[in-house]
């Protein structure tokens, strides 16, 4: 059962954003991430999610598999709106005890929500379209500027690549301890939870053992190796950026400004709103009285 | 000119533990005064069972240990020589025994190309040397894949593979074949025999099943850290009790021979292959057939 986690959640595509350069997609989740708290109105709301969509589409990632990656973060998502909705401060639609509803509050959560969405996507879309390997390379190379204040970003970077090598292989090891424990009668499956915890015990103890054990076989393999640090090291697969990189650099310069102009020149959320809302709700409140 | 590639000259070794102040606790001495001679381009069998100091032998012959007493000398370079460390690995690659514990990528070309890599190898040539030792331990269709999805033989060729990329004069094996499936070792073996053959590199080849051994051009049995016997197969092979002396077994056909010798049927020495037991059967019959 442990064999079904895959790693990171990449989906193999054949598209422009898929044989991107690593680090211009890193960059550029950055960039959005950060754009989208430049601004609380409607409009640049609307505007970066066609721009997030029109992405997605190049992607050729399906946007069912996209969305089933969004059901882990759901949770956080529904505590961030009802939060806002109930402790927002401004004109009070309704109240009970502690909790206010107000307009503002619901436009608020809604925001909340609009920007969750795009930042939990956005992000996604970086994992689907790039290899854990691809990830690790342009981190390195994003981050070898650090190397001049001693940071090992070589090292780091290689640990990354080594994790994401042992993942599965101590996972199908933990799953063959814990069979071998159920085998000698441990309990792993009572309701108690303490008898549980209990029982990770047996399990996390010979794990750990033989994951040192195969991180010194690793070390030595990799001396065998000539391995002896980042220093004198080169790497089969030279990023170099190509034409469709540097168009993308223009795109997301493009993009960038487009929303920083939008933020200016556009009204807050608020004052968008808030007036016709307010409206709606003394039209339905009307017609509910009128009802009875 | 001495042709030979590696040369131990009287080399001991201790193991010795240490407490927590640093000082002794117990010395093993895993290696008592052992000459080792190996010729370019031979194909060499250490033999002997658990603890007889074979593995302890082979992690010298690439530098991973330093003798405590003696010198090795691969290819006319001292191993306890700091400075020369990276040029003797390169030249005597090593394979040891866990095939998950020795592959550092996780794409299989990307394992292949971290010795090049380490070495300093440009980067088109990198390319180059995985494609052509991959396509030489026949893994070529497996470029792309990641090392978790092959079978332990696959892996042993894979890290055979990695070695050859660094384009070693010497590769030591280290039971390479201890954790595999009969199939698995079969494969393993014949990679091993190939590149004796084809690219005459020299094969050190460590292992307890005595099959393995039949095919090499001298056979060096260990045990309790010296060497105790040396010589072609068949030299080795026609002193069957001096090897059960030393807890090792003999080649299926060997042991027959052995055995039916042992009642009376009068079988040349030193059999090594099931073919050659039935033609020195069938010989004996028409002997017998004509005396009568």
């Amino acid at each position: 059962m442990l064999k079904d986690i895959t790693l990171g959640q990449y989906y193999r595509a054949n598209s422009v954003i898929h044989s991107l350069d690593p680090r211009i997609k890193l960059v550029g989740s950055l960039v959005y991430m950060v754009s989208l708290f430049l601004f609380n109105n409607l409009i640049s709301y609307t505007a970066a999610a066609l721009f997030l969509f029109f992405i997605i589409g190049l992607s050729k990632v399906p946007l069912s598999f996209m969305l089933r990656g969004m059901k882990t973060v759901i949770f956080i998502m529904v505590f961030t709106v009802i939060y806002n909705v109930f402790m927002g401060t401004g004109t009070v639609i309704a109240e009970f005890w502690y909790f206010r509803i107000t307009y503002e509050g619901i436009l608020n959560a809604a925001c909340m929500f609009v920007r969750l969405f795009l930042l939990i996507v956005g992000s996604s879309l970086l994992t689907l379209t790039t290899t854990p390997n691809q990830l690790t390379d342009g981190l390195e190379s994003l981050f070898s500027p650090l190397k001049i204040f001693r940071v090992p970003v070589h090292e780091m970077a290689m640990m990354m690549s080594i994790a994401l090598r042992f993942i599965p292989i101590l996972m199908e090891e933990t799953d063959k301890i814990m069979k071998a424990q159920i085998a000698r009668g441990a309990d792993l499956e009572s309701k108690n939870i303490f008898v549980r915890v209990k029982g990770l015990l047996p399990i996390l103890v010979p794990l750990f053992i033989s994951a040192f054990r195969r991180a010194g076989d690793l070390a030595l393999a990799m001396e065998a190796r000539c391995y002896h640090g980042g220093k004198g090291r080169t790497r089969m697969r030279v990023m170099r950026l190509m034409i469709r990189d540097y168009i993308s650099i223009l795109i997301l310069a493009a993009y960038l400004a487009g929303m920083i102009l939008l933020g200016i020149r556009c009204k807050g959320f608020m004052e968008y709103l808030v007036p016709e809302l307010q409206c709606a709700a003394h039209v339905v409140k009307n017609w509910v009285i009128n009802l009875f | 000119m001495d042709n030979s590639i590696i040369q131990t000259n009287q080399i001991s070794y201790d193991y010795v533990r240490t407490d927590e102040n640093g000082e002794v606790e117990s010395v093993h001495r895993a290696l008592t005064a052992v000459d080792l001679k190996v010729s370019a381009g031979d194909f060499i069998t250490i033999l002997g069972h658990n603890g007889s100091g074979k593995s302890t032998l082979a992690k010298h012959l690439n530098a991973l240990l330093v003798p405590t007493e003696g010198t090795v000398i691969v290819d006319g370079k001292d191993t306890a020589d700091e400075e020369k460390i990276l040029e003797i690995r390169q030249c005597a690659g090593m394979i040891f025994q866990n095939p998950d514990n020795q592959i550092i990528g996780t794409v299989v070309e990307e394992d292949v190309a971290f010795g090049p890599e380490n070495m300093g190898v440009p980067p088109k040539e990198i390319a180059e040397r995985v494609k052509e030792s991959l396509i030489t331990v026949g893994m070529a269709d497996y470029a792309e894949a990641s090392p978790n999805k092959l079978s332990g033989g696959q892996k042993q060729r894979v890290s055979i593979a990695g070695v050859l990329a660094m384009h070693p004069k010497c590769i030591i094996m280290d039971e390479p074949t201890a954790m595999l499936d009969p199939q698995g070792r079969k494969e393993v073996i014949r990679a091993a025999r190939a590149l004796n053959d084809v690219e005459k590199i020299t094969i050190i080849l460590i292992t307890h099943y005595m099959e393995e051994a039949i095919y090499s051009d001298r056979i060096f049995v260990m045990d309790r850290g010296k060497i105790v016997m040396q010589g072609t197969p068949k030299e080795i092979f026609s002193r069957p009790e001096e090897l059960k002396k030393y807890r090792m077994s003999l080649p299926q056909a060997t042991e027959v021979a052995y055995r039916l010798k042992k009642e009376g049927i009068d079988l040349p020495d030193g059999i090594l292959e099931k073919k050659e037991l039935a033609k020195a059967c069938v010989e004996y019959l028409a002997k017998k057939k004509q005396e009568v």
